[in-house]
């Protein structure tokens, strides 16, 4: 199972966002996208789901061009988890991740027993089972960003793109939702994922994507692509990279700004 | 989905509730009946023990209120069930099945038919085809201008399209024959259920129902409509043909009740909202109480009609006086129904 973007080029219809994008997503592996705002991270993510035709070059699922494939069988394949937002109706957390069931359904069909059993499976794996039947307009913008997790879960697709799955969490949450991307990974499923956060690429991510103005400038393994120059060179800010020895957890690299505060 | 014991309450209390609008429906009227004596007429006419009651009983409950009272049924049904699809399509509460100009457009169809002196039936026909082709010009416009969100684009054709055809409809009035013409004219665009005969039923019905099957069919899909276009496609929903068959289902629905009632506002903007706040969003539960009580409502506001005063209300007068001060407490009362 693979994700492929090859020579892409991406944008809205007069506007190009991006190119000469190249990447593969492999399953069992966690892939973190840093950029800095206006980058395209979120223009690519969703020209990688097929949501927009690529200007140039193709996106192949299992090397089948997405543009091919019916929407349901994308969706069998690769789920998507938006940034958080706001829904037009009071559905309850139960009936959003039960919507990610959809793409297994027949066209006629509404949810059957082991759909609820799935979405239940999915609530309780990221610990919402108090809020399932809460509703979703009227919980937390972290709690929402949690439930679109579970409906991603849900989905059953062996690739995951998310788009800032920490960037409305707390604290406590955003390491919770670091180790089950982790988890996820171990169990075979193939993760993207954008962040503002390099710590966070540091602590999950099997390899590094950095995008800046629409193209990638590098991509390998964390400890190789994340570099102060680097860093630096896309985010404008000077950084410095540590390894820092925490006793029993191992050795962590961290990065720190050096402006002078 | 699974029903809590709260919406199988709800279910058998909308359920109830239309049983005994109906019945009484049935009894009140300048003639009053016995509703003992409705069943047995019903059950004579349905093949049963002859009732041996007066044969007046006869004209009264099978010609004139039987009908009438179906009518009502159906006709509250439809914009009730369109109106939930439409509001769930377009992501908006308060959106109503004449939203895409399906009302402007019958009532082009109908005053041009009255103005050419035409029968009955043709007023209908035209009063039907004015509709789908009023919406049918619409998701043509908006699939031809590209590069806007499609749900605006559709929204804003069919607002330029309705005051368009509106124009046409205040132009018909202004030719025709003042003393003849006219009363017709203005008597069709209050709606009413009057002049409802039997035939007419059994041509809309087939309709009506075939308008409803793609709603019930797609109900999961059109729960996932309502979220974002884009969220939308990514769980798996071909979104464009999802929407077309809504609208046309939603449209066939409306243009079939519009042509045998006239225009009646309001039910498609009220019911589905209140249905929304009895049982909650999902469309699968949304849509059969959006169905029992916009049947339940019309025939009420429809018995109400022609009991509260010696000459008939319109019918479009009425709803709309029942209806905004049910939908004002609604606003005022509940917020779960939408944010």
């Amino acid at each position: 199972m693979k994700l492929a973007a090859q020579g892409l080029a991406f944008g809205y219809r007069d506007r190009r966002i991006g190119s000469h994008v190249t990447l593969t997503l492999d399953a069992g592996e966690v892939l973190c996208l840093l950029g800095p705002n206006g980058s395209g991270k979120t223009t690519l993510f969703k020209t990688l789901l097929g949501l927009l035709p690529p200007q140039q070059g193709a996106v192949l699922i299992d090397g089948r061009d997405v543009r091919t494939l019916p929407r349901d069988a994308v969706a069998r394949q690769v789920s998507y988890v938006p940034q958080a937002h706001g829904a037009f109706f009071p559905y309850t957390v139960r009936e959003v991740v039960l919507m990610g069931r959809t793409a297994h359904l027949g066209l006629f069909a509404a949810p059957s027993a082991r759909d609820h059993a799935a979405a239940m499976t999915a609530i309780r794996r990221l610990g919402l089972a108090h809020l399932a039947d809460a509703v979703y307009t009227q919980i937390s913008g972290g709690e929402r960003q949690l439930v679109l997790i579970a409906r991603a879960l849900a989905q059953d697709a062996r690739m995951v793109i998310m788009d800032e799955p920490t960037a409305n969490l707390d604290f406590g949450n955003q390491v919770r939702v670091l180790e089950r991307i982790r988890a996820l990974a171990d169990e075979g499923i193939g993760v993207l994922l954008s962040t503002h956060d390099p710590d966070h690429a540091f602590l999950c991510a099997d390899r590094v994507a950095m995008l800046h103005q629409g193209e990638l400038v590098a991509c390998g393994a964390a400890a190789e692509v994340m570099t102060a120059a680097q860093l630096q060179r896309i985010y404008g800010v000077a950084v410095a990279v540590t390894a820092v020895t925490v006793g029993g957890a191992g050795t962590r690299h961290v990065c720190l700004p050096l402006s002078a505060f | 989905m699974a029903m809590t014991a709260r919406q199988t309450l709800t279910l058998l209390a909308a359920v109830a509730a239309l049983i005994g609008v109906v019945a009484i429906a049935f009894s009140v009227g300048r003639y009053p009946v016995a509703f003992a004596d409705v069943l047995r007429v019903v059950w004579a006419w349905a093949g049963g023990a002859p009732h041996g009651l007066e044969p007046t009983l006869d004209t009264v409950v099978l010609q004139v209120r039987g009908p009438r009272v179906i009518a009502a049924l159906l006709v509250g049904a439809a914009l009730a069930a369109a109106g939930a699809a439409y509001q769930n399509l377009f992501r908006n509460p308060l959106v109503s099945p004449d939203i895409l100009g399906v009302s402007a457009g019958a009532a082009v169809g109908a005053v041009l038919g009255i103005f050419l002196s035409l029968g009955v039936v043709a007023i209908q026909f035209l009063a039907f085809a004015g509709g789908l082709a009023a919406v049918g010009m619409v998701y043509l416009v908006a699939k031809t201008v590209r590069g806007h969100d499609p749900l605006l684009v559709l929204v804003l054709a069919g607002v330029v399209l309705g005051s368009l055809l509106g124009a046409c409809v205040a132009l018909l009035k202004y030719l025709a024959d003042p003393y003849n013409q006219l009363p017709a004219i203005t008597f069709w665009l209050l709606g009413s259920l009057s002049s409802t005969d039997p035939r007419d039923l059994w041509r809309a019905a087939p309709l009506l129902l075939a308008g409803l099957l793609p709603l019930w069919l797609l109900r999961w899909r059109i729960n996932v409509l309502s979220l974002d276009d884009e969220e939308a496609r990514a769980l798996g929903v071909a979104t464009g043909r999802i929407r077309l068959a809504v609208i046309v289902g939603a449209t066939l629905m409306t243009s079939a009740a519009v042509a045998i009632s006239g225009v009646i506002g309001w039910i498609g903007l009220v019911i589905p909202h209140f249905a929304r706040m009895l049982t909650g969003p999902d469309f699968s539960r949304l849509l059969p109480v959006s169905v029992l009580l916009g049947a339940g409502f019309l025939v009420a506001v429809d018995t109400l009609a022609r009991t509260i005063a010696d000459v008939e209300v319109p019918l479009g007068v009425l709803t709309a006086f029942v209806g905004t001060p049910l939908f004002l407490w609604q606003l005022a009362t509940a917020r779960r129904g939408w944010q």
